[in-house]
């Protein structure tokens, strides 16, 4: 082996010339249109992966002869990954596509300001705004409860946990990151729906609401928060502690004066995706929400939509008129979910501790 | 059997930025070259160019000639991965791949070749790390992460790694000068070895150092900022550090400048 | 006096890894306020974790208390009983089929993800060029954060049709093998619920993978070239053994979504309690999908308490997923030299 590298002949190698690979590809396509669509024994979908198979075979084949091993394995591995790449742009490119074209058609003024009351099966009209308000309320009562108590738990874990309490908190707290969004849905509803508000309501029935829902967020938002918040905290350097410290300042004044302010553009960051994530989740809100028709801006009494319930209802509905309304609801959402993640991305990118 | 290199008017650009210009020099086999000069004059760059390195970075190119043993290796039909077969490298920080032990990192080159035969494999390993002068301190760990050892151990498993595929040429981009002065001294008294099997071409900063290992030496240098960098003055390392022909070469050596 | 405010402040501890925390100064001449104002935060902060910390477990108790009267008197074995029927006299549900069907379409979905997405992750961190590739990154960053309804919705319009063509064919050319043996009409299946989950968790394993790639050290790169190495034997010897751990983890994370997944499945997803390898008839249920079906109906405490002890399993499960994880990138950590 060593004799045949320290030749110079051995430096020369033949090299496929650069029209070599479309003019395989080309021939692929040929071969595979002749046997596969003219003959009629498949679409154009199963031409394509004929095709493409072809090629690839082609192509190892002739690299192989001309260039040698070394240079075919990497040629394979090169089309293999490009046609990964194409493989997976096309369904997601399809899903951006629908929800652009199918969401714009059914959205107007009209569907953002009207609610699905009174609307039957035959109705045309109808639009989602009680579900638009529903999703906001529940997400920011959730974002109120979880935001406070979350950062200040990750302060406690960072700038004082030091025995057995903190390792409990964040042990609980990794496990709880992994916990399914219906079961927290369930347990709202066993625990808060059927078991405490009977307490509040006149007529002592469990009661669906809008804060059951953001409750029920809560409880998903929570893990997130401290977790984000935590690692936020940690990467503060030490040394901006210390200098605060050798300056004879107290450690409640530097946690909140210097080391949250430094922290805060990747605590925001993380924040803002838990809110876009809790914005999207549909299970948790269907079990406890209610999904009414109607307009219900006090999430703490009655029923109430959400964008989210609203989307997979209209999915399941049989009528002509729902599927229009789900993809423009569902324009709705993602615009709401995307608008929270670009601004959450933008601003990590700003802040000097986060990635 | 060592080659034996020589540029013929190479030019090397990064995009439109011309990196070195018109480097006209032959390095002799079984010998040490020593390439210094201030930083950011190309030094670096030409040693790239060697073993066709520099390409990897998008928009490089070079004009010019480069023939190890008379072959240019910049034509049409050179195949550059046999070409970097030919020529080991050694870089500024010692890089073993962290994910493999000490044993795979050594006959990594080989593995990539096709060697699979255990036997051949554990013989090149040995050859290897003794060549390099690390054999006798990791021979009861070959299996433990590369990345365990020391700076200075971790450079000899860098050299070990480049010689165990049995290159023509070893190159060394200032191999030394993350290391501390132990390590330091041991990785020259290895090139010393070296130097009787291998053509070396070495970077380096430390004129010292140049002084001590070269058998020549060339010194490149810069006009002024954004200037491309040049060679001044190529010759026996005896006489470029005692009688320098050029005066720039004599201001750069008594540190009046650099 | 001075004793005391010894104690309040090496009470703080010893300096913990990772930043963070080092002593405030003693005590001294304005000890007595710093007392106060810091003793109030250190509680408070206090406080809110030993909160979040009972919640967490008031969650886990109260879950564990509300499935036991239902397990009680369940008459049938609830993990090889397949039939959901919690209002039956005696009740009868078991989650055999359901935790069969979150097995089976999230193994699917892994299988038909996990490859596409290790080559689009290279692709846009080694082959693509620059500019493409960051934009690129960038959508498939954002499609990540696409929730599931809109994959389930897209799925059950616009994948059906498509599907049932796949489902035919493969019938009618590979229908020997079990899995492809159903005849049709071909709507809700495994196939297609396995498929819509493959493609919604594309996103997050593509992102994490792509970043691990992208973070691969440039001198390690520059070895294996350096020995001689083509392009892809370059990324076999430096970047996907480097990102391996990361890897495995962006993979679990997209198995745990998977598991997880309720709402795409209960759009796409023929709800039948069968046990069967069967992609292409109309079946398949999980955990979850059965959970979003059932709650309806579930107004008495032995029909939740069953869907609570069906959803602890699947927690339980997604519990071990992520441990495991940990622990593959734990054991992996001296290996790849890296702080994580």
């Amino acid at each position: 082996m060593s004799e045949r590298l320290g030749t110079i002949a051995g430096l020369r190698t033949k090299r496929l010339p650069g029209w070599a690979v479309p003019a395989l590809a080309a021939g692929g396509l040929a071969v595979a249109w002749l046997i596969v669509y003219l003959p009629g024994t498949g679409g154009a979908v199963l031409t394509g992966v004929c095709a493409a198979l072809l090629f690839l075979a082609a192509l190892v084949g002739v690299s192989v002869a001309v260039e040698g091993r070394r240079a075919a394995t990497d040629r394979a591995a090169t089309a293999l990954i490009y046609a990964a790449f194409l493989l997976a742009l096309a369904p997601l490119a399809a899903v951006a596509y629908t929800l652009l074209a199918k969401g714009a058609t059914r959205m107007s003024g009209d569907f953002l300001t009207h609610s699905m009351r009174n609307i039957g099966g035959r109705d045309a009209g109808g639009g989602a705004y009680h579900a638009i308000l529903g999703t906001l309320e529940q997400a920011g009562i959730a974002t109120l409860i979880t935001v406070p108590l979350g950062i200040a738990g990750a302060i406690y874990i960072v700038e004082y946990g030091r025995g057995a309490l903190a390792t409990a908190i964040r042990f609980f707290v990794d496990v709880m990151t992994g916990i399914p969004s219906i079961v927290a849905g369930l347990f709202i509803l066993a625990f808060w729906v059927q078991l405490v508000s009977p307490l509040f309501t006149a007529d002592h029935q469990p009661e669906f609401s809008g804060f059951a829902a953001a409750l029920a967020l809560s409880v998903l938002m929570l893990p997130t928060v401290v977790r984000s918040s935590e690692e936020m905290l940690r990467l503060v350097p030490a040394t901006l502690r210390e200098g605060a410290y050798a300056l004879g300042v107290a450690k409640w004044k530097t946690v909140l004066r210097i080391v949250l302010p430094t922290a805060a553009p990747g605590i925001v960051t993380g924040v803002m995706l838990a809110i876009a994530r809790a914005c999207g989740e549909t299970a948790p809100v269907l079990l406890v929400a209610g999904a009414s028709a109607s307009i219900n801006s006090n999430p703490f009494a009655g029923q109430q939509q959400a964008l989210s319930i609203y989307i997979y209802q209209q999915a399941k509905d049989s009528s002509i008129y729902a599927p229009p309304r789900a993809w423009a609801a569902a324009l709705t959402l993602v615009v709401l979910v995307l608008a929270l993640t670009v601004a959450a991305k933008l601003l990590a990118r700003r802040s000097k501790l986060a990635r | 059997m060592a080659k034996r290199i020589e540029a013929v008017n190479v030019s090397a650009y990064y995009g439109s930025f011309r990196a070195i210009d018109g480097i006209t020099m032959t390095v002799e086999p079984k010998a040490v070259t020593a390439l210094i000069g201030p930083s950011g004059c190309g030094k670096s760059t030409f040693l790239r160019s060697i073993n066709r390195m520099h390409e990897v970075i998008p928009g490089a190119r070079l004009e010019g000639r480069l023939l190890i043993d008379g072959q240019n290796i910049y034509d049409r039909d050179i195949d550059v991965t046999a070409v970097r077969r030919m020529i080991g490298m050694v870089f500024q920080r010692p890089n073993p791949f962290p994910t493999m032990s000490i044993y795979d990192n050594v006959v990594a080159g080989l593995r990539l070749g096709g060697l699979r035969k255990k036997a051949l494999l554990d013989e090149a390993c040995e050859k290897a790390l003794v060549s390099a002068n690390l054999w006798e301190e990791v021979r009861n760990r070959l299996k433990r992460p590369g990345a365990g050892l020391s700076g200075g151990q971790q450079q000899r498993l860098c050299i070990a790694r480049a010689i165990a595929v049995e290159p023509q040429v070893v190159l060394m981009d200032e191999p030394c000068s993350a290391l501390d002065p132990i390590s330091t001294l041991a990785i020259e008294d290895l090139i010393t070895q070296l130097k009787n099997q291998y053509t070396i071409v070495i970077v380096t900063h430390n004129m010292q150092q140049a002084a001590r290992v070269s058998d020549r030496t060339a010194f490149f240098s810069i006009d002024s900022t954004g200037e491309p960098g040049r060679l001044i003055e190529y010759d026996d390392t005896a006489k470029i550090f005692t009688n320098p022909s050029v005066k720039r070469t004599e201001d750069y050596i008594t540190g009046r400048f650099g | 006096m001075s004793q005391r405010s010894l104690t309040d402040t090496t009470s703080a501890g010893a300096r913990p890894p990772g930043g963070g925390g080092a002593l405030p100064p003693g005590g001294g001449l304005t000890r007595r306020r710093r007392f106060g104002a810091d003793t109030l935060f250190r509680a408070a902060v206090t406080s809110a974790g030993s909160t979040v910390l009972l919640v967490i477990v008031a969650i886990a108790t109260f879950l564990v208390v509300q499935s036991l009267p239902a397990l009680r008197r369940n008459s049938a074995n609830f993990f090889s009983f397949h039939q959901w029927f919690p209002q039956d006299a005696p009740p009868r549900f078991g989650i055999a089929a359901t935790a069969f069907g979150t097995v089976l379409t999230s193994g699917i979905a892994l299988l038909l993800a996990v490859p596409v997405a290790l080559g689009i992750a290279l692709c846009l961190s080694h082959y693509a060029p620059k500019r493409i590739a960051t934009g690129l990154g960038f959508a498939v960053d954002l499609l990540a954060a696409v929730p599931s309804v809109v994959f389930g919705l897209w799925g059950r319009e616009y994948l059906a049709r498509p599907v049932a063509d796949l489902s035919a064919w493969l019938h009618s050319n590979l229908g020997w093998l079990p899995p492809f043996s159903s005849k049709g009409p071909y709507v809700n299946s495994v196939l297609l619920g396995s498929l819509v989950l493959a493609i919604m968790i594309l996103p997050i394993v593509t992102s994490l993978s792509r970043e691990v790639f992208q973070q691969t050290p440039s001198p390690n790169e520059e070895a294996a070239l350096a020995l001689g190495a083509t392009k892809w034997e370059m990324v076999r010897t430096a970047v996907l053994p480097y990102g391996r751990a990361g890897v495995i983890a962006s993979v679990m994370l997209g198995l745990g979504r998977a598991l997880g997944e309720t709402i795409a499945l209960a759009l796409t997803l023929g709800n039948t309690y069968l046990i069967s390898f069967d992609l292409l008839g109309s079946g398949g249920v999980t955990i979850a999908s059965n959970i979003a079906n059932s709650f309806g109906e579930a107004s008495d405490p032995t029909s939740r308490g069953a869907l609570i002890a069906s959803g602890l399993v699947l927690f339980a499960i997604t519990l071990v997923v992520n441990v495991t994880a940990r622990a593959i990138v734990f054991r992996r950590r001296e290996f790849t030299g890296s702080t994580t």
